[in-house]
């Protein structure tokens, strides 16, 4: 039995984590790059001369780029793990999961591991000023866990008094609030800042709608297999 | 009866590797995205900007 989990979250994971680490690579890394050059003082933003808006950018790192690959790769198979074990749960109360329905659990882990945590704690661009890491962190968890709480209530809650509370699960720890900085002390250009955050949350739904299909199709898979084997 | 117990024996079934599945998926997006430790966090260091963890 805990191989179909197994063998399914790997699968689904090393996919989708392939796929969002080149849309990352392609997308989101020349904005990162280009934030570096703020942060490390290489370019200034408001200084004496105006700053080009299209610098040389460092080109294609393996290692480095090579690593990023690696931790996304991992990344969305921890994710995947998560999934397929909630997906096992619904199915077992009656939900179709599959590739098609996939679509939705996808949709849902992207709001509750990205949307909501970064509604308030938005995407870091290099260089922003920000709370203590720990604190973030702490507020991170509990946003996330509190989302897929609610988004389980949404989704297979029956009554009105279901739905009241994913509600105040979803808006309660943006009411508290996230750690914020003191004071803000980011050198980097709005412009950049608020691109890498689109792209970062672009690049993000693509990747866990790929992660939702592919978790709903590879466990159905995985299953028929096991069946067979049997 | 024999349906009933045989759904309580399955839903147990699936528990406990749901839990495990969940354990260990936390286990692996906290190393890769939330452990500060020095290596981890410069290996990691781009996935966790684009992947909108708090890094540093």
């Amino acid at each position: 039995m805990i191989a179909r989990y197994i063998t399914s979250a790997l699968f689904a994971g090393a996919l989708t984590g392939l796929v969002a680490g080149l849309l990352q690579l392609w997308f989101v890394q020349p904005v990162l790059l280009h934030a570096e050059l703020y942060e490390s003082g290489a370019l200034t933003h408001f200084g004496a001369a105006p700053v080009s808006a299209h610098p040389e950018l460092p080109g294609f790192d393996p290692v480095r780029d090579g690593l990023s690959l690696i931790f996304t790769m991992l990344t969305y198979t921890g994710y995947a793990l998560m999934m397929v074990a909630v997906m096992s749960i619904a199915e077992e109360r009656g939900a179709q999961i599959d590739g098609r329905s996939g679509l939705v659990w996808g949709i849902a882990g992207f709001v509750a591991f990205h949307l909501a945590p970064g509604f308030s704690l938005a995407p870091e661009v290099p260089g922003v000023a920000a709370a203590d890491v720990t604190a973030r962190q702490i507020w991170w968890f509990a946003t996330a866990g509190a989302a897929v709480a609610a988004l389980w209530l949404i989704g297979f809650g029956r009554n009105w008094t279901a739905y009241g509370v994913a509600v105040i699960l979803l808006a309660a720890p943006h009411v508290i609030g996230a750690p914020e900085p003191d004071v803000l002390t980011g050198p980097v250009p709005t412009e950049i800042g608020a691109l890498f955050a689109a792209r970062a949350f672009g690049v993000g739904l693509a990747a866990w709608v790929v992660l939702g299909c592919l978790a709903g199709y590879f466990w159905q898979s995985e299953g028929a297999a096991e069946r067979h084997a049997a | 009866m024999n349906v009933q117990t045989k759904t309580l024996t399955q839903s147990r079934a699936r528990f406990i590797p749901a839990v495990f599945a969940v354990i260990l998926g936390m286990t692996v997006i906290s190393i890769t995205g939330h452990v500060q430790a020095a290596a981890l966090h410069d290996a990691a260091h781009d996935v966790r900007h684009a992947t909108g963890f708090p890094c540093h």
